[in-house]
């Protein structure tokens, strides 16, 4: 019998056809929408006179425009708020359930689709975003998609897909102390590079995987499109329908039962064949940061900033254009450097539990003065969440705020940019020239070592306090 | 969204030797908050093209005025980063309607092709080879010929081929998109349904 993958599995059960020589049409059980990527796909409906073909498969939130303070206020830029409110308007004309600005389901759309239970095993999910990725966690197909395969999911609840190649990537061992799982993202990253997991769909496997979090599960996957891959997924296990069991739009009754029987199928065979392997192992990871403009420019926090000699041509070009941007010089130690700003949150790290950790780590202590930190929890439960854990008192205590939840300085799109030049510890995914705001200096790292550099004003090993 | 039909381009080309060119750099954030398609092309590169105070950079490829065509030519790992489609249509807004490099991003890649842009793979070698024959002489022309997937240097006459899927280059050819072909195909997602 043909043997298959997690990822085939799923795909070849959601194939409605084969194009002759062209790709799949797939079929898609669960759309995300947000404000940035859709409006042009709705309008382009309406062009065509075509309408919404199963409206109840598409869930919106408006999330990378918003502010995070008084968000009961209306939104002062105006292009920002017409964006807005064009979702708004688009979800009420076609039947589509939109969760606004300070309602009890908005957050990040990446962080309410599990939060609800709507991303659930065995599905095929997309959103007009690259972390939609972050969904694969479940052991879901879910990757980003473009604006044209917006209006065709709207227009059909399907999508043309060629099928990607499969990577295997696994990680054994145990964990070492400090080390999170958005270390473990941007370690493979700076392994394989930002282009080396391009044409792949990647499977997370091993047992430092097993022992994640759903949390932290999703920080993984999410970070999966930052190595160039279509998305990445780790098969369902009794982490994942704990995770999910009881949530609102989860099965439930005898609908539970069948479901849970079928994903606990869903598990790649044991002689699978992979396009591409890679092994890791836990114990080379340490607290991981990172020092360019990428994120595959990530290194052990401990180390010092690669030099250039191995590059040639424009690889070393790149490098130095890199260096430049961020002030560093080859050779220079990580550890110590100034910083100015720290930004906890995203669809990579915004959920309960990164705030608990960096709470864990501030309480008692004092953000440094030269520092302004930005708390963003992902989502209105996860605000809440953290108000009734009594994390907000201690944060307080600490000198730190809690905002409300949005993508914010994830990217700059709306009011929380990083001033130009200055540095930002940020818990988000992109480094880019200019993510955080024009001339903008990122650094990424989790939750604990944006913690330590809160405190400290500078960067450091976050292992120095535990 | 109904595009030019492609066939094939004889055109001097843009040269941007700069890797890991990301989506952010394409079209920056904060000009995404458009609601209609229209007007990219002025913000395509933008914090490349010009400083702070609007003025452009004068070493930019796109604002020197010995640089023109409709192909633009990248280092490698074009297009990583976000799914915005907005990179692709600021690059057609502007004028392109080839990229050339030799890796693209796969999310990148799709929303060219869903939009017209042709994007060519060609080995670093050639892609080198390009960016010699643009230094050298920055009218130098080159060919794309989709029908028989070929690319040449004109002045030396050197092509490669280059690959495309059957079903989009018959897209891209047609000026057809895929919404069309897929809301052709209601009955039969109806009967997937069940
Ligand atoms: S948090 Fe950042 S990466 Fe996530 S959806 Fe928002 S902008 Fe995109």
């Amino acid at each position: 019998m043909e043997t298959k993958t997690l990822f085939d599995k799923i795909w070849d059960a959601h194939v409605v056809k084969e194009v002759e020589g062209g790709p799949s049409v797939l079929y898609i059980d669960q759309h995300l929408i947000h404000e940035v990527t859709s409006p042009v796909a709705f309008l382009g409906l309406e062009k065509r006179g075509a309408k919404v073909l199963r409206p109840e498969k598409t869930v919106a939130t408006p999330d990378h425009n918003v502010p995070t303070i008084n968000q009961h206020l209306s939104i002062k830029d105006e292009l920002s708020r017409n964006q807005v409110e064009m979702l708004k308007k688009n979800c009420a004309t076609h039947g589509i359930v939109y969760h606004g600005l300070g309602s009890e389901g908005h957050g990040v759309v990446h962080i309410i689709g599990p939060e609800m239970g709507i991303t659930q095993p065995g599905m095929t999910i997309v959103c007009g975003d690259s972390h939609t990725s972050t969904h694969g966690a479940f052991g879901a197909i879910a990757f980003g998609i473009g604006t044209s395969e917006v209006e065709m999911v709207l227009a059909s609840q399907c999508i043309m897909q060629p099928k990607p190649r499969k990577m295997l990537i696994a990680v054994n061992g145990k964990l070492n102390k400090g080390v999170t799982a958005k270390d473990i993202a941007l370690y493979v990253i700076a392994q394989i590079s930002t282009s080396g997991g391009t044409g792949h769909f990647i499977e997370f496997a091993g047992s430092a995987i097993e022992s994640l979090t759903m949390e932290g599960r999703m920080t993984l996957c999410n970070m999966s499109i930052e190595c160039g891959a279509r998305g990445g997924m780790i098969a369902p296990d009794q982490t994942t329908f704990d995770y999910v069991k009881g949530r609102q739009f989860a099965p439930k009754g005898e609908d539970w039962v069948k479901k849970l029987a079928y994903w606990k199928t869903l598990k790649s065979d044991a002689d699978a064949v992979f396009d591409t392997v890679y092994e890791f192992d836990a114990a080379n990871i340490e607290p991981m940061i990172t020092f360019g403009t990428n994120p595959g420019m990530g290194i052990g926090i401990s180390q010092n900033v690669p030099d250039s000699n191995k590059l040639t041509g424009s690889d070393k070009l790149t490098y130095e254009k890199s260096l430049k941007y961020m002030g560093y010089t080859e050779g220079d130690k990580m550890v110590g450097k100034k910083i100015d700003y720290v930004f906890v949150g995203s669809c990579t790290n915004g959920r309960i539990e990164d705030f608990r950790s960096f709470t864990a780590f501030v309480k008692g202590k004092k953000k440094a003065n030269n520092v302004t930190a930005w708390i963003v929890p992902g989502s209105r439960a996860v605000e809440k969440q953290i108000i009734a854990e009594g994390l907000v008192e201690i944060l307080n205590a600490a000198g730190f705020e809690l905002r409300q939840p949005g993508c914010s300085a994830c990217l700059a799109m709306n009011d929380d940019k990083i001033p130009e030049g200055k540095y930002s510890v940020s818990t988000s995914n992109r480094n880019f020239e200019g993510r955080q705001g024009p001339g903008a200096r990122t650094l990424l790292a989790s939750p604990l070592t944006a913690a330590a550099a809160a405190v400290t004003g500078k960067i450091t090993d976050p292992r120095e306090f535990l | 969204m109904a595009y030019d039909k492609f066939t094939t381009l004889t055109s001097p080309a843009v040269p941007l030797p700069i890797e890991n060119v990301d989506t952010d750099q394409i079209i920056p954030a904060r000009f995404l908050k458009a609601v209609e398609r229209k007007g990219f092309g002025d913000n395509l590169f933008r914090d490349w093209r010009y400083d702070k105070s609007n003025q452009p950079i004068a070493d930019f490829p796109l604002n020197q005025a010995k640089y023109s065509g409709k192909i633009l030519v990248g280092g490698k790992n074009f297009g990583s980063g976000s799914s915005r489609e907005h990179a692709a249509w600021a690059i057609y807004d502007y004028g392109f309607r080839v990229v050339v490099s030799s890796f693209f991003a796969d999310i990148f890649q799709g929303n060219a092709l869903n939009n017209g842009i042709l994007p060519v793979v060609v080995s670093p070698e050639f892609l080198e080879k390009i960016f010699m024959a643009i230094e050298a002489d920055q009218n130098t022309l080159f060919e794309v010929d989709l029908e028989n997937q070929k690319f040449t240097i004109c002045g030396t006459g050197e092509s490669v081929g280059f690959s495309i899927n059957p079903y989009k280059k018959h897209c891209l050819t047609n000026g057809l998109d895929d919404i069309d072909y897929l809301i052709s195909m209601k009955e039969e997602i109806a009967a997937f349904e069940k």
